[in-house]
């Protein structure tokens, strides 16, 4: 057993006591931006969390996991616009659909390995991504405007934004307890052991394909919801939602933070999507300093610098973050 | 009728465009083992400099070749400076890092060209339409497209199997350190096998220029339809490339054109024009599961592996 007191426990719980205060102190500044932004950013942590259960441990490499977060999105869109209000059928339908679908696909994909299987599933997400466009009622490529928010009998309030946040919040924490308890498991033991050697697993009794099928479907329905937040967070969906470089996006999430790693992904979604934020002053201030002025639209070129970031990170820090802060307590 | 044969022409010139672009995927992920998200990137870089080269010397054709070396180049130092540090790892790792790479090149070349698209005029003996059969006419630059496109085909094929070099190539797909242990440079191979896969995905680029708007991200959706095109065919086979092309190029054509008026024969005219897109979409996609139901390994599996 390691000591519960190291580098990385003490950041994470850090991370998760400022995350915790955040809407306090955008309440007494009053300037609810970074709150807009967390609420963002612990709905697609959320989803990078599931991606790591199947990626990280079982080493299904998924390049369509932004599917899900359409297929979620647009079952509460499509619902709010036809009448039906209540969170309490939209929400659990967004996490089945979604799980249907990570069933059909899963059953195909799993067929396959490696390769194809990142290819396969990239293929599937742009299916629906194309459907979704194909929707002329819904909106079609422009997307379509959630007017009212999800009603849950007057229980919740997830019209206001702070207990939207705090929700968001607790699901977030309720995946990573989820994930945190599957992976130590039998059940995700299994997955573990299939993802070093399917042979060896299925030699000695274990019917891989059932246990990998079930973890692809329950990384799916995890996503489907963060789909359902993240309409209801943005009041809009549209196939943007599910682009493919969404679904690259959360890979290099779970990658950045460390892959099979449980709050790596989370760190993983913050570090990214803080960066998308910062990079473009950064960009700005660095080039004022090197040219003496304001180079006017420099800010924009910030995916110039992500790409080879992203690059290197796969050539010298596969551990991700999450491995760079394990590896301080060691020494 | 006439209507149908204009869109298989239309389909088959899909067809062989996807071709050129998953035959130099096949051909990366067979010999190095590499799966190349970026090479979408230079699809685009391709049309950017055939639009360019183009309006540079005011030829088409002199544009085209031109283009197509630079191409040709800019995949060798790709290799160079960055692919070839992916080699031997994780699939993961390619897909992270060349997904780096688009990001990258898409920045790169709105940098470069702008954020506005561009456009490639074709010679005036180009636009014509030729009479194909008794009362069809076709564009002419699009069956300009198909013979040239078989022509590289031939020749890659060509290539691959009747030179020394093609010898080399299918030796250092079977066993990369026997090769390297005869003497023969691996590594200047493999850069040249990415080069010549670049520039079968610039070509493919630049002959779409014209037809297309050349813009930005123009590589991404055509890419993941190539994906859809090698895994029907078999991963690593380039005849399972060229038969699969084929066939994804018609039926994504054809089932564009005439889902929705078949739709019609069964539904009200108003479900059936809210469904056709979505359906006729999803065509290919299920065409790909059927396969991957019944043959896993695609149409033409490769012989080795």
């Amino acid at each position: 057993m390691t000591a519960w007191f190291n580098a990385r426990n003490a950041f994470v719980a850090a991370l998760l006591a400022a995350l915790a205060l955040l809407p306090l102190y955008c309440s007494m500044t009053g300037n609810y931006f970074p709150m807009s932004l967390f609420t963002r950013i612990l709905v697609l942590a959320m989803a990078a969390v599931s991606l790591n259960l199947i990626m990280g441990f079982g080493g299904m490499v998924s390049f369509g996991h932004a599917a899900y977060l359409g297929i979620g999105g647009y079952v509460v869109g499509i619902l709010a616009k036809e009448g039906i209000g209540s969170g309490l059928v939209q929400w659990p339908l967004a996490i089945a659909m979604s799980g249907l679908f990570a069933l059909g696909v899963g059953a195909l994909c799993l067929r396959t390995r490696g390769v194809y299987f990142i290819m396969i599933t990239l293929a599937f997400a742009q299916m629906v991504y194309y459907v979704a466009i194909g929707l002329d009622r819904y909106g079609g490529d422009d997307g379509l405007t959630i007017y009212k928010r999800s009603t849950f009998g007057g229980v919740i309030d997830v019209s206001n934004n702070i207990v939207f946040y705090y929700l968001c919040f607790a699901l977030l924490l309720a995946t990573v307890y989820l994930v945190w308890r599957i992976v130590n498991s039998r059940f995700g033991l299994v997955i573990q052991g299939a993802r070093s050697n399917d042979r060896r697993m299925r030699a000695i009794g274990f019917p891989t394909f059932r246990y990998k099928l079930t973890c692809f479907v329950i990384a799916g329905m995890i996503c489907g919801l963060a789909g359902a937040l993240l309409a209801t967070h943005t009041n809009f969906i549209s196939p943007a939602m599910m682009h493919w470089t969404r679904s690259g996006d959360l890979i290099v999430m779970v990658v950045m933070g460390g892959m099979g790693s449980v709050v790596g992904p989370v760190i993983g979604a913050i570090v990214l999507l803080l960066l998308e934020e910062a990079l473009p002053p950064l960009i700005a201030v660095f080039t004022s300093v090197i040219a003496g002025h304001e180079v006017i639209g420099a800010r924009e070129y910030w995916q110039l610098i992500l790409g080879p970031m992203l690059l290197l990170i796969v050539l010298y820090a596969r551990g991700g973050i999450d491995g760079l802060l394990a590896s301080v307590r060691r020494g | 009728m006439l209507y149908f044969i204009e869109q298989c022409l239309n389909g088959i010139q899909l067809g062989m465009l996807l071709f050129l672009l998953a035959a130099g995927l096949t051909l990366i992920f067979g010999i190095m083992d590499l799966v190349n998200l970026a090479h979408g990137s230079l699809y685009m870089i391709g049309a950017y400099f055939a639009a360019t080269f183009a309006a540079w010397t005011g030829s088409f054709i002199a544009g085209a070749a031109l283009a197509l070396g630079a191409t040709l180049l800019v995949g060798m130092a790709l290799e160079v400076v960055a692919i070839r540090r992916l080699y031997g790892r994780d699939h993961l790792d390619h897909v992270l890092g060349t997904f780096g790479l688009i990001l990258f090149f898409n920045e790169l070349v709105r940098l470069i060209w702008g954020p506005a698209g561009m456009t490639l005029s074709l010679p005036s003996q180009m636009l014509s339409a030729v009479q194909v059969l008794p009362g069809v006419y076709y564009p002419a630059y699009r069956l300009v497209i198909i013979a040239t496109t078989l022509v590289v085909a031939l020749l890659l094929y060509i290539l691959v199997m009747r030179t020394r070099i093609g010898m080399l190539i299918r030796a250092g797909a079977s066993n990369r350190e026997m090769v390297g242990a005869l003497g023969i440079n691996i590594k200047l191979l493999y850069t040249l096998v990415f080069g010549l896969g670049a520039a079968l995905a610039g070509f493919a680029g630049l002959m779409q220029a014209p037809i297309l708007t050349v813009q930005i991200g123009m590589g991404e959706n055509i890419l993941i339809l190539a994906f859809v095109v090698i895994i029907i065919g078999g991963i690593g086979s380039i005849r399972g490339a060229f038969v699969a092309s084929i066939i994804v190029g018609l039926i994504d054509t054809i089932g564009r054109a005439f889902i929705p008026d078949i739709l019609r024969l069964f539904l009200s005219t108003n479900a059936a024009s809210s469904l056709g897109p979505s359906l006729s979409s999803m065509m290919i996609y299920m065409l790909m599961a059927a396969i991957l139901v019944f043959r896993p390994e695609g149409l033409f599996p490769a012989a080795s592996k």
